[in-house]
């Protein structure tokens, strides 16, 4: 369907060792226009390494990776960039509104101010010192810089973190809208939701591999497993003795099962407890889950 | 970070403007920001001025010869504070961050941040001076021509650049916590054994031998032959002592840099 053209960034065969951990192994990554990607993975899987790669923080010890079909390090390719990293490090002393105007400076055709300030919606921050503001509201204005430049491609490792709902909305109404724009957008993530909520696509890392990759609905049928949480009386052993459970961990009264067939599992608590109250059925965390499947594969 | 000390020539004049406003703004924000962390600014602005007024003039009654040699030497002295923790102290903190990380995807034109950092050293360094040189014409009887108050003030000024360049070799380096330490370690004790709090032939023998070794001994021996107070040999040996430091400085701290990237 996507011409090679419409490739914005790739990592080919890219290998990145921090002495003894291959942080990434051998991934081949592609990035196309108009495309929202997530990748997930749990802490340490490579996903910030991936990034590093494609934005020209690192270099690859092996393989390559490219931006707009150059090296990332180049002035022309960066123009044309957005990021916002885990670690954004803005100075405290200046005003959400001084960093917008020093940012949308470097950029040849950014956006106005009025549409950067709506779209990221930091509109009553502008005046506040970035040190005074709320982790999320950081999280707003680091957001701003990142898309005020029109990108072609944003990349965004884990934007959402400590964000409250209202704003993980605009954020995530602007994400849609700039990819429906045209613009390619790399997202890390913790949250399955969000992945679900924007990815068209998801690559899963895990010991810097990919381990999993295709679109959203492909990605969530190999997450299996979920979580049951209540409190009850009965005992933690003889529930790990059921079929289908893979682990109960106990805290005080309240329990907490992993299990492949929530609803079994359900059926049966409810069977055999009818004093069991404050159930919760949740689906594990894809990060989680995907320690469980790297484990199954090693 | 390894753009940050990369050369880079410019395409097309309709991106000047673009380029202008960047290194102006970075030069402006850089200001404010150092302007805001009083723990900073008001040590760096006051120290100088109050040796100045206890060492140079209450202490020294009636001495001409204190309240010139230490107008002279407090102008270096407050050369030394804002490049060295500006670019050290400044640098490791944005380098631990991850600030600078992100103005180096961003298309940050390169050079501009050190660039905004020096002018902001040399802002520091020349407010500095005019204090000092106020003082000492009002209160410690220093009478110069035009053009050594204005060489004096060149000389603070362009004086930051060793400095500048040793700070960044520390912020290349030093994490932010050990960083302030780090230029506290070098910063006063250089002060003192360049002669800038008293001069050297009251001091050690061995203090004066090892004084060529300190950018701010040859700094100092500037301001002072500016004002006629110099031991009379060329000046030039000072200037190409100053150079080859920045030169070694910035080289050392390109390596370390690139190496970090």
């Amino acid at each position: 369907m996507n011409e090679p053209a419409d490739t914005l960034a790739q990592l080919e065969n890219a290998s990145k060792r921090y002495g003894p951990v291959l942080a990434l192994d051998s991934v081949d990554l592609q990035v196309r226009r108009g495309e929202v990607l997530a990748l997930l993975g749990p802490n340490g899987a490579g996903k910030t390494t991936a990034i590093g790669l494609l934005l020209g923080l690192l270099r690859p010890d092996s393989g390559s990776a490219l931006l707009f079909g150059q090296a990332p390090q180049a002035l022309a390719a960066r123009r044309r960039l957005g990021a916002m990293l885990q670690t954004g490090g803005v100075p405290d002393t200046l005003a959400a509104g001084e960093l917008l105007a020093l940012f949308r400076s470097y950029y040849p055709r950014p956006l106005t101010i009025a549409d950067s300030v709506a779209m990221s919606g930091i509109g009553e921050l502008l005046q506040v010192r970035y040190g005074r503001l709320s982790g999320g509201q950081q999280r707003r204005v680091q957001f701003a810089l990142a898309i005020c430049g029109r990108p072609d491609i944003l990349f965004l490792d884990e934007p959402t973190t400590g964000l409250d709902p209202a704003a993980r909305e605009t954020l995530w109404k602007t994400i849609r809208q700039l990819a429906a724009g045209g613009c390619a957008v790399v997202l890390t993530t913790h949250y399955l939701e969000e992945a679900e909520a924007l990815a068209d696509r998801v690559s899963v890392l895990a010991r810097g591999r990919i381990v999993a990759s295709g679109s959203v609905a492909q990605i969530r049928a190999r997450v299996s497993q979920r979580r049951v949480r209540c409190v009850s009386r009965l005992s933690a052993e003889i529930i790990a003795d059921w079929p289908e459970v893979r682990s109960v961990t106990r805290d005080g009264e309240r329990m907490e099962i992993v299990t492949d067939a929530a609803e079994a599992v359900v059926r049966q608590l409810l069977f055999e407890d009818s004093g069991l109250s404050e159930l919760e059925v949740r689906r594990a965390g894809l990060a989680e889950a995907f320690v469980e499947i790297t484990r199954e594969a090693a | 970070m390894n753009t940050l000390l990369e050369n880079h020539t410019l395409e097309g004049g309709s991106e000047a403007s673009t380029l202008l406003s960047s290194y102006l703004l970075e030069a402006r924000f850089e200001f404010l920001r150092v302007l805001r962390t009083p723990a900073f600014a008001v040590p760096t602005l006051l120290f100088p001025p109050l040796f100045y007024l206890l060492f140079g003039l209450l202490l020294n009654r009636n001495s001409a010869n204190a309240s010139h040699y230490l107008f002279a030497t407090y102008s270096v002295f407050g050369v030394m504070a804002p490049a060295l923790f500006g670019f050290g102290v400044g640098i490791a903190i944005e380098r631990e961050r991850g600030w600078l990380s992100l103005k180096n995807v961003a298309p940050m034109p390169p050079g501009a941040y050190l660039l905004a950092k020096m002018a902001m050293a040399g802002l520091f360094a020349l407010i500095i001076y005019l204090v000092l040189a106020t003082m000492a014409f009002a209160l410690g009887g220093v009478r110069l021509d035009a053009w050594q108050w204005l060489l004096l003030g060149v000389i603070t000024f362009s004086g930051v650049l060793p400095f500048c360049a040793l700070g960044l070799m520390i912020g290349s380096r030093a994490n932010a916590s050990g960083a302030p330490a780090l230029v506290n370690l070098i910063y006063l004790p250089m002060a003192f054994l360049s002669g800038l709090w008293m001069p050297l032939n009251l001091l050690p023998d061995i203090i004066g031998r090892m004084a060529p070794l300190w950018p701010a001994y040859h700094l100092s021996q500037l301001a002072l032959a500016t004002i006629g107070r110099g031991d009379g040999s060329s000046v030039l040996p000072h200037v190409a002592a100053l150079m080859a430091f920045t030169v070694v400085c910035f080289a050392i701290a390109r390596r370390w840099l690139a190496r970090a990237a």
